[in-house]
């Protein structure tokens, strides 16, 4: 009698841990909409809900890039380095070149797609371990865009470092990129595609697979490397697409103005894997991962947390997400 | 000269979930003697062995050494008593970035370290040096063992064995990955050791020319029970090859006949990189069956991964239908009609955490989409379906996922994503490995229907019963290349197992 009363008992244990692992990031997000909400009257406002999905459109954008890599088991770290060269890049061309919006946009993703060249030759063609792969070329193109604006930012109107005077723009229409609703709707179009792309064509489908069990792919026929190389492309252009929005959001190119932003698309994409019990790297989960974070931070900051010691929170979130991912991969 | 030993195994017993391996086993073994432990596939001799080296503690049964009653159950009282046994793979034993000094002195840096924790370079260097001069061995003791072939590193092995006052030293299949001159080593360091160093050595091999050539004593092994023990003089190789297959109780599979046509599939004198294959030519006829049998190790599988492109091909030729075969990788074997349904069911051959429909579509993905790349999964699920239906796959839904099917429903959906591909040659390596009774028949119709359809179908399996009942023509393998072809109604056990253990 004990016996079965205990059986069911860890039954019901393992069904509630089942239950919070599914739905507790959105409970989490509720709980703490709630609580920001009953202790500060100023957190309820609409506006105070669109400056919360401004300000998680960029670590959205940039988490999608790290989720699409985690689909072949893959990690690119090398995504907020990316986003700052990007922003190097996209100003310098308003502003050193005086190029117009479009030309200069789509010219800057493709350079950024160097990046991905190297990171799918080191992984790929080297067989370097992604994370450690990916840790080299964060310092390298870390290290190439500060070289390239010459170890200082770029705005309107600043002489570039030799002295030589400046005389482009930055166009009002890249501002808006970065102005809400712009910059938000963006965003879901982003997390849409990306969504579709993995759940519903036969490429999602192989960079699974790839991930799940890389030696079975091989020997169905899927072109394994193919699908890793894929995922490192695409995992560069979103984090470039971030850097685009972030370039349009700040104006001007600062000195490793995408590297806050890898720790929080780590921890959402991280959080994102459990959502609604998928169990996989997804873009659905990444976007409830980043509202969570953003929500987080929003909420402290408001709460007069000091930034500075916003950083053990956020890094406390990214332990339990991590957590939530690996315990329930154990049994 | 030191004195003798004399160990004894009595009655040993051992159970595993569902399977007696080993019942009322006596097993005797002196010093100075070079013993023969032989038996087919899951006879038992690994088994055996692994008691000996102290590797399970729940048989039965007791260990003598010397008349004395001994307790083996743990690895380090096998090696107090001076037993140490060198497993087949050997690599999961050296530690690949440590200096050949340090391999074999490990075991002493384990074990009689305690208390000091300062390591005197120069010691090790010299002890090592020493052990292998004992037995003559000639390797830098500076080198790194990944930097060292494979028949180095199994004499590193046995330089650790000797370093630590040895015994009994048990060699599981040492032979199987040697190349004749490194073999012939081998057999030096053992009479050597033997003779000059006192100690009993249990050799385990396929190669009936080699137990010959080096053992005087000799037990077999059939069915985890003892059937010959003595001289190895009262047999001959064909008195060897009956005792270790006995008489067989297998159940038969009535082969379907099908007419034969035109040769459509060609292997001309193929080797691979790194010589795991080596000039292997063969044909396949449309509608035939062709057995590929060899002992373990005797390269079928790197034969299949070769012509499924998943190995480098170094030189020769691959036809279909005539025309010659680009294949560089598994995608382009599947692209030119080839499929693969590899050994390693849960590694290689199925997504275990994927749903059934998913496994069944994987490599024909092309034919359920639309648009743009979009997967129709309706249309997936219900081919999924059918292919349930046709191979009787147990599972409550297409969508279960492929862990929670039982071994043989597993293979059935390894083999049943190909049936959708629609090759036009087929491999199969061990199908029936870990699969039961029923599922291996099911699996047998299957393979049938294929030749009936004018495929041409490669099957390798070390279980030669099964080998006879399917195949119209069988070619046998030895040492990565095929040493005789039959017509199978020419074949009988006996001979293909004569080719496969090297004889000619």
């Amino acid at each position: 009698m004990t016996v079965t009363s205990e059986t069911t008992k860890k039954k019901q244990l393992s069904g509630i841990v089942d239950f919070l692992s599914k739905w507790g990031t959105i409970i989490t997000i509720f709980v703490l909409l709630a609580f920001f909400a009953i202790t500060m009257p100023s957190f309820r406002t609409a506006s105070n809900m669109v400056t919360i999905m401004r300000s998680i459109s960029i670590v959205t954008v940039i988490a999608t890039g790290i989720t699409v890599s985690l689909t072949v088991d893959g990690f690119d770290l090398s995504v907020g380095s990316v986003a700052t060269f990007t922003v190097a890049l996209v100003m310098s061309f308003f502003v050193w070149y005086g190029w117009g919006t479009i030309p200069a946009i789509i010219v800057a993703l493709l350079i950024s797609l160097i990046v991905a060249v190297v990171n799918a030759f080191l992984i790929v063609k080297l067989h370097i371990f992604d994370l450690l792969a990916t840790l080299a070329t964060m310092f390298i193109f870390e290290g190439v865009a500060m070289t390239y604006t010459g170890g200082g930012s770029i705005s309107q109107g600043m002489p570039r470092l030799d002295g030589t005077p400046t005389t482009g723009t930055i166009p009002p229409e890249f501002r808006l990129i970065g102005q809400s609703p712009y910059i938000i709707l963006i965003m879901l179009v982003i997390v849409m595609l990306v969504h579709v792309f993995l759940t519903y064509t036969k490429h999602g489908r192989y960079l699974y697979i790839v991930g799940g069990n890389r030696e079975a792919a091989r020997l169905s026929g899927i072109p394994v490397n193919r699908y890793r190389t894929l995922a490192y492309f695409l995992s560069t252009l979103l984090a470039g697409m971030g850097g685009i929005m972030l370039a349009a959001r700040i104006g001007s190119s600062q000195i490793n103005s995408g590297a806050g932003y890898l720790m929080p698309a780590v921890a959402a994409a991280f959080i994102g894997f459990s959502v609604a019990g998928v169990k996989k790297p997804n873009a659905i989960g990444t976007l409830v991962g980043a509202i969570l974070v953003g929500l987080l931070e929003n909420g402290l900051i408001m709460m007069s947390v000091p930034y500075y010691s916003l950083n053990i929170i956020k890094g406390l979130v990214l332990a339990i997400a991590l957590a939530i991912t690996y315990y329930k991969k154990h049994d | 000269m030191e004195p003798k030993h004399k160990l004894e195994m009595k009655g040993i017993s051992i159970e595993f979930p569902g399977v007696k391996a080993l019942s009322q086993v006596d097993f005797t073994v002196q010093s100075g003697e070079i013993h023969a432990l032989v038996g087919a596939n899951g006879a038992g001799k690994s088994t055996l062995m692994k008691i000996l080296g102290g590797a399970y503690d729940h048989y039965e049964g007791e260990i003598y050494f010397d008349g004395e009653k001994v307790n083996i159950r743990h690895p380090y009282e096998a090696k107090e008593l001076g037993i140490d046994v060198v497993f087949q793979e050997v690599d999961t034993a050296l530690i690949p970035y440590l200096t050949v000094a340090e391999n074999i002195m490990l075991d002493k840096m384990a074990t009689k370290m305690k208390g000091k924790h300062l390591i005197r370079w120069g010691n090790i260097h010299r002890t090592a040096r020493e052990v292998m001069k004992q037995v003559g061995i000639q390797l830098d003791t500076h080198m790194l063992v990944q930097d060292l072939s494979l028949a180095e590193k199994q004499m590193v092995l046995i330089a650790r064995a000797l370093a630590t006052n040895t015994n009994f030293l048990v060699l599981d299949e040492p032979t199987a990955p040697l190349s004749q001159t490194e073999t012939e080593e081998l057999f030096r360091l053992m009479r050597d050791l033997a003779k000059n160093q006192n100690v009993g050595v249990v050799f385990i091999s396929h190669r009936l020319p080699e137990i010959f050539e080096i053992c005087e004593t000799i037990t077999i092994l059939r069915d985890g029970r003892v059937v010959f023990d003595g001289v190895i003089e009262q047999l001959t190789q064909q008195k060897l090859v009956e005792l270790m297959l006995g008489r067989r109780f297998e159940e038969t599979y009535p082969k379907a006949h099908v007419p034969i046509g035109d040769v459509i599939y060609q292997v001309k004198n193929l080797s691979e990189e790194y010589d795991r294959v080596r000039n292997v030519s063969f044909r396949v006829r449309a509608g035939e069956i062709v057995g590929i049998t060899g002992l373990v190790g005797a390269g079928k599988t790197e034969l299949c991964k070769t012509l499924f492109g998943a190995y480098p091909i170094k030189s020769g030729e691959v036809l279909l239908h005539g025309k010659p075969l680009k294949i560089s990788s598994p995608h382009g074997a599947v692209k030119q009609g080839v499929a693969l349904v590899p050994e390693e069911r849960r590694k290689e051959g199925i997504l275990v955490d994927e749903p059934v429909f998913v496994n069944l579509t994987l490599p024909s993905l092309d034919k359920f989409t639309k648009g743009p790349d979009f997967v129709n999964t309706k249309a997936e699920r219900e081919v999924a379906r059918k292919v349930i239906n046709e191979l009787g796959i147990v599972t409550p839904s297409e969508n279960q996922k492929v862990a929670y099917l039982s071994g043989g429903n597993q293979q059935k959906v390894a083999v049943g994503k190909w049936l959708i591909a629609d090759a036009e040659v087929y491999i199969f390596d061990e199908p029936t490995k870990g699969v039961d009774v029923g599922a291996k028949r099911d699996i047998f119709e299957l393979i049938g229907e294929l030749a009936r359809r004018g495929k041409g179908v490669i099957y390798a399996s070390s279980e030669i019963p099964e080998i006879l009942d399917i195949s119209d023509r069988i070619y046998v393998m030895y040492d990565y290349t095929i040493v005789k072809e039959f017509e199978t109604s020419e074949a009988t056990e006996e001979k293909i197992l004569f080719y496969s253990a090297g004889g000619q």
